[in-house]
């Protein structure tokens, strides 16, 4: 029955030992880890709550650059779209005043040959009428003496002329 | 923490192979040197200096001795493979005069006595009702015990387990103030996370508010016990010796917290105590309540106590039992005795696998009922001012 007879010498140590590993625990460690260890869970705690939030707030992000990408792919589409619109304008435009402008052009040109030929006809009628009336007066000077009747002659043949032109 | 676990399970397994290991060889070994000598079953022999010599004639094994002497405590420590040297402790005691000695325990080894200072001592016989321990020779022949503040096998044990928990728990804190926010890997990673486990699992839901001021002792008894069981599960020095398989240690602990539960009750704890909610005839004149209440304050450590003991105490028992076996069955020729050995190593590794658990769920068990009795006495009478008189009592929820 020694066993359980608590021995003496025993019981002091213990005491003492268990006394010494207690004071020096509860002076240096455990305050100190249970501090951290509560500090350390409060720090994640704190960190996962942080993450969630971040990470909503980049989904947001994440949707709010989606919407304005959107926006702009659809504000470039119009600009293209306007962009076209305006361009096939200007061509219409531009080869419409082109048009009107040959036109202007030609219609000028035309009037001026219209105007060169006219007067290029009446010199040649002229010159031709003069020359004619010189080549048969030199002819007519030696056949005829009538000359109001050779130049009846020479007018019908003279428009004669004129009508083939 | 999930990291944690893998880590954890590995080391807890190379922990248990060691202690199998250890187990296999130097239990058995423990008993075998005998052998050698007389090539005969009688190898209790070797076992001890004075329990064994008387037996050794008799060339029976005498189990009780054998379990009894490495159940208790002694004033050398054993070391493997030899009987006749072990590591000498210092034997301090005080003289029928009051005077102090202090010497080695190998003076005093196999029956020798030792004078010093006109004081002659040595370890009692068998047949004394002093047996084992250290006793003063009078000059008229008679035994004296002196009071013994020896450093026996135990109280070594007891400072290096100290050291131990010492150093385990001053790294956790270390880490804390070095690292900060940092997680803790190896054995501050465990530690911690054993930490944790007490202090979230068992001390904080059951003292709340009061956590913090009772953590301490706590968090020490649950690391003092653990690292004392585990280390009395290691064959070799330092381990060994049956520390919380003593009652005196297990009493010194379950004291404390009885002194911790009492100094720190509140008012209502007391009048729970000794003017319980009961009629008042059960009170008055015969206290026949407050006797019962006040039994119940007085088991709970006694409870703490004998059930820490007995636990421990068991475990190795039956370890030291299953060893025994080979010897028993030495004697009935080599196919039985090398059937039992494998039985018995098989047996006993088991059981040392099932120690481990059992340290730990002891130490985890004295920690919590602790806690629950220290959380008892910090009841401030809230059933009271709500006006719910016929709550049972908090006290009697453990009997």
């Amino acid at each position: 029955m020694e066993l359980f007879k608590p021995d003496f010498g025993l019981i002091f140590w213990m005491f003492v030992a268990f006394g010494i590993l207690f004071f020096c625990l509860w002076k240096w460690a455990w305050p100190v880890i249970i501090k951290g260890v509560e500090s350390r869970a409060d720090l994640i705690d704190k960190g996962v709550e942080y993450a969630q939030s971040a990470k909503e707030q980049l989904d947001n992000a994440r949707a709010e650059a989606d919407r304005q990408i959107a926006e702009a792919r659809r504000q470039q589409a119009d600009i293209l779209r306007e962009a076209d619109k305006m361009k096939t304008r200007i061509i219409e435009e531009a080869r419409d005043a082109a048009r009107v402008e040959a036109r202007k052009v030609m219609d000028a040109a035309k009037l001026s040959i219209d105007q060169e030929r006219k007067q290029a006809e009446e010199a040649l009628r002229k010159e031709v009428s003069s020359m004619a009336l010189a080549v048969a007066d030199k002819v007519v000077r030696q056949q005829m003496a009538d000359s109001a009747a050779q130049r009846k002659l020479v007018d019908s043949l003279i428009d004669e002329m004129d009508r083939t032109n | 923490m999930h990291t944690l676990f893998p880590l954890m399970k590995r080391l807890l397994f190379t922990l248990m192979l060691v202690i199998a290991a250890w187990t296999a060889v130097p239990a058995a070994h423990a008993l075998t040197p005998g052998t050698e000598h007389s090539g005969a079953p009688e190898v209790d022999a070797a076992l001890d200096g004075q329990a064994v010599e008387d037996e050794a004639e008799s060339g029976k094994i005498n189990p009780k001795e054998i379990i009894f002497d490495h159940l208790m405590d002694r004033y050398g420590w054993e070391v493997p493979f030899n009987h006749h040297k072990s590591i000498p402790l210092p034997i301090i005691v005080f003289d029928k005069e009051g005077h102090l000695h202090i010497f080695l325990s190998s003076k005093v080894e196999h029956d020798a006595t030792y004078t010093t200072g006109g004081a002659t001592f040595r370890i009692a016989g068998a047949d004394s009702p002093y047996k084992g321990k250290v006793v003063q020779i009078l000059s008229d022949g008679q035994e004296y015990k002196p009071w013994d503040f020896s450093i026996t096998k135990n109280v070594c044990a007891l400072f290096i387990t100290v050291l131990l928990v010492l150093w385990a728990v001053m790294g956790v804190a270390r880490w804390h103030k070095r690292f900060g926010h940092k997680a803790p890997r190896r054995v501050t990673g465990i530690m911690e996370t054993i930490i944790t486990f007490i202090y979230d699992g068992v001390i904080k839901p059951t003292l709340k508010d009061r956590a913090a001021k009772f953590a301490p002792y706590l968090l020490t008894v649950f690391f003092f016990i653990l690292f004392m069981n585990l280390l009395g599960l290691v064959v070799i020095f330092p381990g060994g010796a049956n520390l919380t398989g003593n009652i005196a240690v297990t009493l010194v602990l379950s004291v404390i917290t009885f002194f911790i539960t009492n100094i720190f009750g509140t008012k209502h704890y007391w009048k729970e105590i000794f003017w319980p909610d009961v009629p008042l005839w059960l009170k008055f004149p015969i206290p026949i309540m407050p006797v019962i209440e006040l039994f119940g304050a007085l088991t709970k450590p006694a409870a703490l106590t004998v059930r820490l003991f007995a636990n421990m105490m068991g475990g190795h028992m039956i370890v030291i039992v299953l060893v025994l076996l080979i010897f028993i069955f030495a004697a009935m020729g080599p196919v039985v005795t090398g059937a039992t050995t494998v039985v018995s190593v098989l047996f006993s590794i088991f059981m040392l696998l099932i120690d481990v658990l059992v340290s730990f769920i002891q130490a985890y068990v004295f920690t919590m009922l602790s806690t629950i009795f220290i959380s008892f006495a910090q009841e401030r009478g809230e059933h009271e001012a709500h006006g719910d008189k016929h709550e049972p009592l908090p006290s009697t929820a453990n009997k």
